[in-house]
């Protein structure tokens, strides 16, 4: 292990003779090895489902993924024609962005004025009231599918909504499970944003509130645009989430055209089991969006992580 | 502000407080009462819910003991084997230039869904060699094929010079498939919390213990272990409660079959296939009751830091 963690030698600058030079890169060959190594395994797996979505029908079930790269470029694109056009996936990317996108914005919206209150106001029992709303953290989300479908089914609102499709209320409908989402994201949520909303300066709090500036006021101008990193890394998670999420939609979904792309490929899976083309097709399509956001954003993603848990 | 309403901090809390008390209290509450009744929720059971779970009478539709000794296991492993390899993995990392590409590759996985995992991880562990990349590795190598998945023995090569070709209870191989998915999922988390934490430690410490004649393993053991015990703490915590909440994983991998089931799926087979609310109910208390002295621990220390803050 000693080579391993071969520091950079702190008179380096005055080592530069080519034995030094290639001691040097020996010595940093294993770290090298093991990292690269750890590289290649990691992504392995990826790399194999990503090669063999652009494999043809018959190729894939004969030899593996592997030898696709010595044979020279045999790669289609038509199991990603097949996979958005006949199996109806297109349809669940975009209910995907249905569910998601006002589930994100509601847990925001929602955490961001409950963390406000418990940061910046005082009333009874503030901080045992904090710590009951995130120790909510442990509940297993399957234990409350069961009241939460009945409740459903005991408060349904048959009505159809227009353009989007689905009931007003209960199962099979927008918003029965842009509210779920959004209370099963409410724990952390009101803990990281509560954390981050803390740390703010109190000057800026009290010179606001001696000119007369109203809690509204104080939370849009103020609290809200300093704490966009926080929201931003919020925003993130919660839609990694949601968009990652099976369950949710599997229980309280029951209607199969406002499904998600999680649970139409969980279909594929069962339906088409051997056929991998097609399995690793619709796999990829559902991971194009978390990837994108990922790179985009890998930055906040990895703040949140920290504030969420560090901090904690 | 001064001269705040009293019900004001209420009003701009009442949603969060709405949706956590209909979608998470009352939940909890309803398993509660669930959990002393009988399995259509009709009549008072006292705790033969619980009985059952404890004697598991009936262990072809249910075994409880088997689902208890697998989250045992995933308790111990996924954070014995996540936690360490992210360690040494942020080690290694911030000595490269690389160091980033590194990072984002361990990472990834974290963005992926657990059904998207599935499709990945079914295609290494395929038994058909020339589909699954793990047994045409394993053939190549001259070893015979194996259903990781399905198979709870070890490959029979592994244990013919030790008798029995079985393993005792949780020691399944098809236990550790799965964990190895969950590792390769989470270990980007452990690796990113523990990279920062290292960032953290002053570079003068470490180049005044090498001045002093320190080497690399020693400098590992006595000062950066210690430093970040705090953060190894953190996210072992976080690690233990994902693996005593496990459900995602082991569902879209086997369903819980092969003797895979944990507590959480064995949960929802009893509620949602066999339809015994109790004893799904009781499942549920018991796994909530694994996970609240963790939590405890965590609330504790947050305590500790508003304190000192």
């Amino acid at each position: 292990m000693a080579t391993v963690y071969r520091p950079e030698p702190a008179v380096a600058t005055e080592q530069r003779t080519p034995g030094h030079i290639l001691k040097r890169i020996l010595e940093r060959l294993p770290l090298h090895l093991v990292l690269i190594g750890m590289i290649l395994l990691w992504s392995l797996p990826t790399v194999a489902l990503l090669i063999s979505s652009f494999r043809e029908p018959q190729a894939i079930a004969s030899p593996g993924w592997w030898t696709s790269l010595e044979q020279g470029w045999h790669f289609t694109t038509s199991n990603y024609e097949q996979v958005l056009e006949a199996r109806g996936m297109g349809r669940a990317f975009v209910n995907s962005l249905l569910i998601t996108v006002p589930a994100t914005i509601l847990v925001l919206l929602f955490a961001a004025m409950a963390a406000y209150a418990v940061a910046w106001m005082d009333f009874p029992f503030r901080n045992a009231l904090f710590l009951l709303m995130v120790a909510l953290l442990v509940v297993p989300l399957q234990m409350t599918l069961i009241p939460v479908l009945r409740l459903y089914n005991q408060l349904a609102i048959d009505v159809t909504v227009p353009i989007i499709g689905g009931r007003l209320f209960g199962t099979s409908s927008y918003l029965g499970i842009w509210l779920a989402h959004a209370a099963y994201g409410m724990p952390f949520a009101i803990y990281l944003l509560r954390n981050f909303f803390g740390s703010l300066p109190r000057d800026l709090f009290e010179s606001a509130y001696l000119d007369g500036a109203s809690d509204t006021r104080v939370f849009f101008r103020i609290v809200l645009p300093l704490s966009m990193p926080a929201l931003a890394a919020l925003a993130i998670f919660q839609f990694l989430w949601v968009w990652n999420d099976l369950l949710v939609a599997l229980i309280l979904l029951g209607d199969p055209n406002l499904a998600p792309m999680t649970l139409r490929i969980t279909n594929l899976v069962s339906s088409f089991g051997s056929q991998y083309q097609l399995l690793t097709a619709a796999a990829f399509i559902s991971m194009v969006v978390p990837l994108i956001i990922f790179f985009a954003l890998q930055r906040y993603f990895v703040q949140g992580i920290l504030a969420g848990a560090v901090k904690g | 502000m001064i001269g705040r309403k009293p019900w004001v901090p209420w009003l701009w809390m009442s949603p969060a407080l709405l949706l956590l008390s209909v979608y998470l209290v009352y939940p909890v509450l309803d398993t509660l009462r669930r959990s002393l009744l009988d399995r259509r929720s009709d009549s008072w059971v006292g705790l033969d819910n619980y009985r059952f779970i404890i004697e598991n009478p009936r262990p072809l539709v249910g075994d409880t003991h088997s689902a208890l000794l697998n989250n045992l296991l995933w308790l111990v492993l996924f954070p014995l084997i996540a936690v360490p390899v992210g360690l040494i993995l942020a080690v290694l990392t911030s000595r490269v230039r690389y160091e980033a590409v590194a990072k984002s590759a361990v990472f990834i996985p974290m963005a992926v869904s657990f059904v998207a995992a599935a499709v990945i991880w079914r295609f290494m562990y395929e038994f058909n060699p020339n589909i699954g990349t793990l047994n045409a590795l394993v053939q190549e190598i001259g070893g015979d094929r194996t259903a990781w998945l399905q198979n709870p023995n070890a490959p029979y090569i592994w244990l013919t010079e030790r008798g029995p070709d079985s393993l005792p209870g949780p020691l399944q191989l098809n236990n550790f498939s799965i964990v190895v998915v969950a590792v390769w999922m989470w270990t980007g988390f452990t690796l990113v919390v523990l990279s920062a934490g290292l960032k953290s430690i002053s570079t003068e410490v470490l180049e005044a213990a090498r001045v002093d004649g320190a080497n690399e393993w020693q400098i590992f053991r006595r000062i950066i272990i210690p430093i970040l015990s705090p953060t190894i703490v953190v996210v072992t915590t976080t690690l233990v409660i994902q693996s005593l909440k496990i459900f995602d994983l082991v569902w879209v991998m086997t369903g819980g079959r092969f003797e895979t089931d944990v507590v959480a799926t064995l949960f929802f087979k009893q509620a949602f296939v066999v339809r015994d609310f109790g004893v799904g109910a009781a499942l549920a208390v018991v796994l909530l009751l694994a996970v609240v002295p963790v939590m405890v621990i965590s609330i504790r220390r947050f305590q500790f830091q508003e304190e000192i803050r």
